[in-house]
């Protein structure tokens, strides 16, 4: 027992919502319901680390950016914050087509923290609350209240777990073991066997940080300085490009060698990795520096950014060498590399072991099958990253909200969305190890640009009443723009005159041999509709340069457009297949075993999802539509 | 995934010798691809004539006429499958049946899943309620049959290439993409360059393929049929006079041996893979033993064996090493020299051997007719999907690569116009997925999985 059943008490407050972490999944989903209208209440075990960034100080990166982007369209917070606290950003993949250009952005990292935590205080129908969660309460299937470590009962309708890396969470580097959270926060020790009472499935995952070091110990006249873009480009669309373009702060480039690999060689015997010590599954795409110099050991070296953690701090991120390592192997490993000969470690890398969920338990809506009114979002549910974080929590807080409100609730599908693909994959896919988002992952990129975000989503979140009218009509007019725009120049001729082939010959490519159309120009991949203005005198004076940038992305990709959109058509015949909720497989006589034993135990709520479950193959699919008549 | 509404097309006549074979497409561009292919007498577009209506002209494949033909019209709903359907009567052989089919896929069809025209009927309405669980145990069971057939049929140095194939092009992707996830650690200078070497290889490669595809290479066609008999029973004559009645083609398939040769026959519309023999008698003989050897061994793996004796002369120990070797075998036996006097009768074999008997004389090419008519009967009868799913695999292998071939066409597009490298693997990713069709393997999580093992990534 946690408390005794004297300190049990009922808090007679009345809450619709309770959000358990406060981490980026949690304070989105708070965030969503209460801008909704529901009465709100967000747990965390500490006030001090709301909004933390206990990892990387960045916010964004290869498709992540993207999910950044999302968020912002349909309503979120975590692009206007960063926003507001980064301290250097970069737009990736630049010279690369436009569906994998990705922001990302460097960190204050207590900033954002701080901006946040400000955020939630001063939301409407928001309380936080520094405290506990042990039990949640369900009574008949359905969610009643919570339980905190003190004893308290709060009432509400839906229960969003949004508890990252807490639970029963375990940090480890050599053989020293703290059963804390990240940055030796407390961990949430009660939760997992109430959840596992209820009949949920856990996993175990692993993932790790590498060392802080002091910035004052470190030599940058021996790495190569990386930094920000000259023009910023903000992650809001509600930011104006103006208030961004900050003097920036800057990344250091150095790297590892023969020597620290040495290092690391002769004591991996120490690692509690490779020693046995540590049970949870690590993901591939972030391996710690030890995983990295066993298995790619033909390489000789090693990228390491070396990167702030903030303006207010001394404290730098060592990027690339992530580790659980003995603390005396840290030190010397560290200071083998260029530029660290004498470092000073603030905090020790470590890896962390924690509580999570198989994902397959949840609807897309992200509710779980088995509770009503219980969801969940973020690491718990088996995912890595801030940002795939902050767009589960949106996603949860947005369904509870719907639920609540009886009103329908939302899936972005994967031609829809990067947060449709993430969601889909999660509850869909088996998972070994913390999802992490990538491009590659993303069958209709080219349509799920960082860049149209806005026209992908934010209608929805008008619809859903996060986006206000103003910020849609704004949209509304900027999509009639490019329209029109657009439609101009395919119906706008140029001749061969002197002034069109000059220009031409300015822009590096060759001379017209008879009439074009604007549209046919812009196609050219040396021209952009910018450069074209001098011949086109009937140009409309307000283009802004997002406009412009849209109007170039449209024509010069229309062919690979149209065929990702046929094929989105395709996939959507088969999502809007549904199937009953009460369906007996095994009345589906010619289903295989296997295919029966899957779709019974993930219980896919479309013939598209069904479509995606390994084991069940195209010829029982075909079954299913013919069994459904769909 | 367009797959549920895509016009699909396939054999719809066993491949049997019934006069006619019939190609049967259904789907929204039934009319299109048929408008593509067919010359009527009157220059008619069949689009626009009526439904329910037939028509005679020519198939032609650009400029080559392949058939004469009846074409019939049934425009959806008003058909088995509802949707807009066509069928093309041809003048069946499955050489001319299946070059029909072919012509139509490489104008717009593809092959028809197992039992998918049930199933379009069946979700079109056309076909009862109470049907559905038959349609689905023919969806299933057909495609039970397609995958194993697929895979049974592919010749194993060809799966080889295939596999090397999509091993190289996933590994590229894969590059790529890495590189596309974590552009500060990994550079792409050049590469364009770089994968069109590799690209056009590649492109070699699978022209090749479909090159040999048309001689019948990729898949092995037909039943393996092996002769037997002592030596001077009448093998090789038997052999001659069954290829020459064959009505399409022959084909010399390589890889015999000095002591066995085969060949590809087309007896009345089915294909036999006919395995000539050395004689089987005991032998010290050193080169003559290994022939024997040889003989057994195809014997073993064959699907039917014609036995022959030799009607003029007495069973002796030969005859019955190799009756013991075939009891448990499709087995029929071939009386021949039955125009000399015959010392033996069937009561005497049937005492050894109960399988049916044929008299047959290979030097006056009588019996021919009831042979082919007894091989038919007992392929057909009973299995007669068999040779229906080996044509239609064959035709999906080769849709598959030639979608594979456009696609990496469209690679090599990409880095002539200078796109950047994001777009090559939109390209060389369907190239993987179709081939993967050909050896049975879905993309899961393919990508993602080459990414992590190759290369190392993240922070």
């Amino acid at each position: 027992m946690k408390f005794s059943a004297s300190s049990v008490w009922e808090n007679k407050d009345e809450y619709q919502v309770v959000v358990v972490g406060a981490g980026h999944a949690g304070c989105e989903a708070a965030l969503a319901c209460a801008r909704l209208g529901l009465k709100t209440l967000i747990f965390t075990v500490s006030i001090e680390s709301i909004a933390m960034m206990p990892c990387n100080p960045n916010i964004g990166g290869t498709s992540k950016g993207h999910l950044v982007r999302e968020i912002d369209a349909l309503g979120g917070e975590m692009g206007k914050v960063i926003d507001r606290a980064f301290i250097q950003s970069k737009m990736l993949n630049k010279s690369k087509g436009p569906a994998v250009h990705s922001l990302r952005a460097q960190a204050d990292k207590k900033k954002y923290s701080n901006l946040m935590r400000q955020t939630l205080e001063s939301q409407e129908n928001l309380e936080v609350r520094q405290g506990e969660v042990v039990h949640v309460i369900v009574e008949n299937g359905k969610i009643v209240g919570v339980q905190t470590y003190s004893g308290t009962i709060y009432h509400c309708d839906a229960v969003i777990l949004c508890t990252g890396t807490y639970l029963m969470a375990r940090c480890i580097y050599g053989d020293v073991s703290m059963n804390t959270g990240p940055n030796g926060l407390q961990a949430a020790n009660y939760l997992t066997d109430c959840l596992k009472e209820l009949g949920i499935v856990m996993y175990r995952f692993k993932t790790g940080t590498p060392a802080r070091i002091d910035k004052r110990s470190i030599d940058f006249s021996k790495m190569e300085e990386q930094f920000g873009d000259e023009k910023i480009i903000p992650f809001s669309f509600t930011t104006s490009p103006d208030d961004v373009q900050i003097d920036q702060e800057s990344c250091w480039l150095t790297y590892t060698n023969e020597k620290t690999h040495d290092v690391i060689r002769a004591n991996l015997d120490r690692s509690p990795l490779f020693s046995g010590t540590i049970e949870g599954t690590g993901p591939r795409y972030c391996p710690s520096i030890e995983d990295k110099v066993v298995k790619f050991a033909d390489k000789s070296r090693h990228q390491v950014f070396i990167e702030p953690e903030g303006l207010e701090t001394n404290e730098m991120y060592v990027g690339g060498m992530s580790s659980s390592l003995p603390e005396d192997v840290q030190y010397t490993m560290y200071r083998t590399v260029p530029g660290l000969e004498n470092v000073k470690i603030v905090r020790n890398a470590y890896a962390i072991e924690y509580d999570c969920i198989d994902a397959r338990q949840l609807y897309p809506t992200l509710e779980f099958r088995k509770i009503k009114g219980l969801f969940s979002a973020g690491q718990f549910n088996g995912s890595s990253g801030y940002e795939e974080a902050a767009a589960q929590g949106l996603l949860a807080g947005i369904n509870a909200a719907m639920e609540i409100a009886g009103r329908e609730q939302l899936i972005l599908d994967r031609s829809q969305a990067y947060i449709g693909v993430l969601i889909d994959d999660l509850v869909t896919k088996e998972n070994y190890e913390p999802y992490r988002m990538m491009t590659s992952r993303a069958e209709y990129r080219l349509l799920l640009r960082q860049d149209n975000a806005d026209q992908r989503l934010t209608k929805i979140g008008h619809d859903i009443g996060l986006i206000s009218d103003e910020r849609y009509e704004k949209l509304l007019r900027k999509e009639k723009k490019i329209k029109e725009e657009i439609n101009r120049l395919h119906h706008t001729n140029v001749g061969t005159s002197k002034e069109v082939q000059l220009l031409l010959d300015a822009c590096g490519s060759t001379r017209l041999l008879s009439g074009s159309t604007l549209a046919e120009l812009i196609k050219r991949p040396e021209i952009a509709y910018e450069q074209l203005e001098p011949i086109d005198s009937n140009r409309p004076l307000d283009i802004t340069s997002d406009v412009m940038e849209q109007i170039d992305i449209s024509i010069k990709y229309e062919g690979y457009i149209m065929r990702q959109m046929k094929q989105v058509e395709q996939f959507k015949k088969l999502e809007k297949r549904k199937i009953p909720e009460d369906i007996d497989y095994d009345k589906v006589k010619s289903l295989r075993i296997e295919a029966v034993q899957k779709l019974k135990k993930y219980r896919p709520v479309s013939i598209g999802q069904a479509s995606r479950i390994s084991g069940v193959s195209p010829a029982d699919i075909s079954v299913l539509m013919v069994y459904l008549h769909c | 995934m367009g797959y549920q509404t895509e016009t699909i097309a396939a054999i719809s006549t066993a491949a049997s010798n019934s006069g006619i074979g019939i190609v049967r497409i259904s789907g929204e561009e039934a009319l299109s691809i048929i408008d593509k292919i067919y010359r009527g007498k009157c220059g008619k577009l069949i689009s626009t004539q009526k439904s329910h209506t037939v028509h005679y002209g020519f198939i032609e494949d650009g400029d080559e006429m392949i058939d004469e033909v009846l074409v019939v019209l049934m425009k959806g709903p008003q058909s088995y499958t509802g949707e807009d359907t066509v069928e093309i009567d041809c003048h069946g052989g499955i050489y001319v049946t299946k070059r029909i089919l072919d012509t139509v896929i490489k104008n717009g069809a593809r092959p028809a899943d197992p039992g998918e025209f049930s199933k379009r009927a069946f979700l079109n309405g056309r076909i009862d309620l109470s049907q559905a669980e038959a349609v689905m145990d023919i969806i299933q069971s057909k495609n039970d049959f397609a995958l194993q057939s697929s895979l049974n049929q592919l010749k194993g140095s060809v799966k080889k290439i295939i596999g090397e194939i999509r091993n190289k092009i996933i590994y590229h992707t894969a590059y790529i993409e890495t590189a596309l996830d974590d552009p500060e650690h990994i550079d792409m200078e050049g590469y364009g360059d770089k994968l069109r070497v590799v690209v056009n290889d590649i492109l070699k490669e699978i022209k090749k393929l479909l090159l040999t595809s048309n001689d019948g290479k990729i898949a092995k066609e037909g039943i393996k049929t092996v002769i037997l008999g002592k030596p001077n029973a009448g093998k090789s004559s038997l052999l001659n006079v069954l290829t020459g009645q064959e009505r399409a083609i022959v084909t010399d398939v390589a890889g015999t041996t000095r002591d066995i040769l085969e060949e590809s026959i087309q007896l009345e519309g089915i294909t036999l893979n006919v395995v000539d023999t050395a004689g089987i008698h005991n032998t010290q003989d050193i080169v003559e033993k290994i022939g024997v050897d040889r003989a057994k061994s195809s014997a073993e793996s064959a699907d039917l064996i014609l036995y022959v004796i030799d009607a003029s002369l007495p069973l002796n120990e030969n005859d019955f090493e190799i009756i013991n070797m075939i009891q448990e075998k499709r087995v029929i036996i071939l009386f021949n020299k039955s125009d000399l006097s015959t010392v033996i009768d069937e009561t005497e074999v049937k005492k050894w051997i109960k399988k049916p008997i044929v008299h047959v004389s290979a030097k006056q090419e009588t019996g021919m007719m009831e042979l082919t008519g007894l091989i038919k009967e007992m392929f057909y009868q009973g299995e007669i999907s068999f040779n229906d799913e080996i044509y239609i695999t064959n035709s999906r292998h080769l849709a598959a690569l030639n979608d594979a071939y456009k696609s990496l066409e469209k690679v090599i597009e990409s880095i002539d116009h200078l796109l950047s490298e994001d777009f090559y693997t939109i390209d060389l990713m369907d190239a993987y997925e179709a081939l993967g069709r050909i050896t049975g393997e879905s993309m899961g999580e393919d990508l993602v999985n080459e990414i992590f093992s190759k290369f190392c990534v993240g922070k």
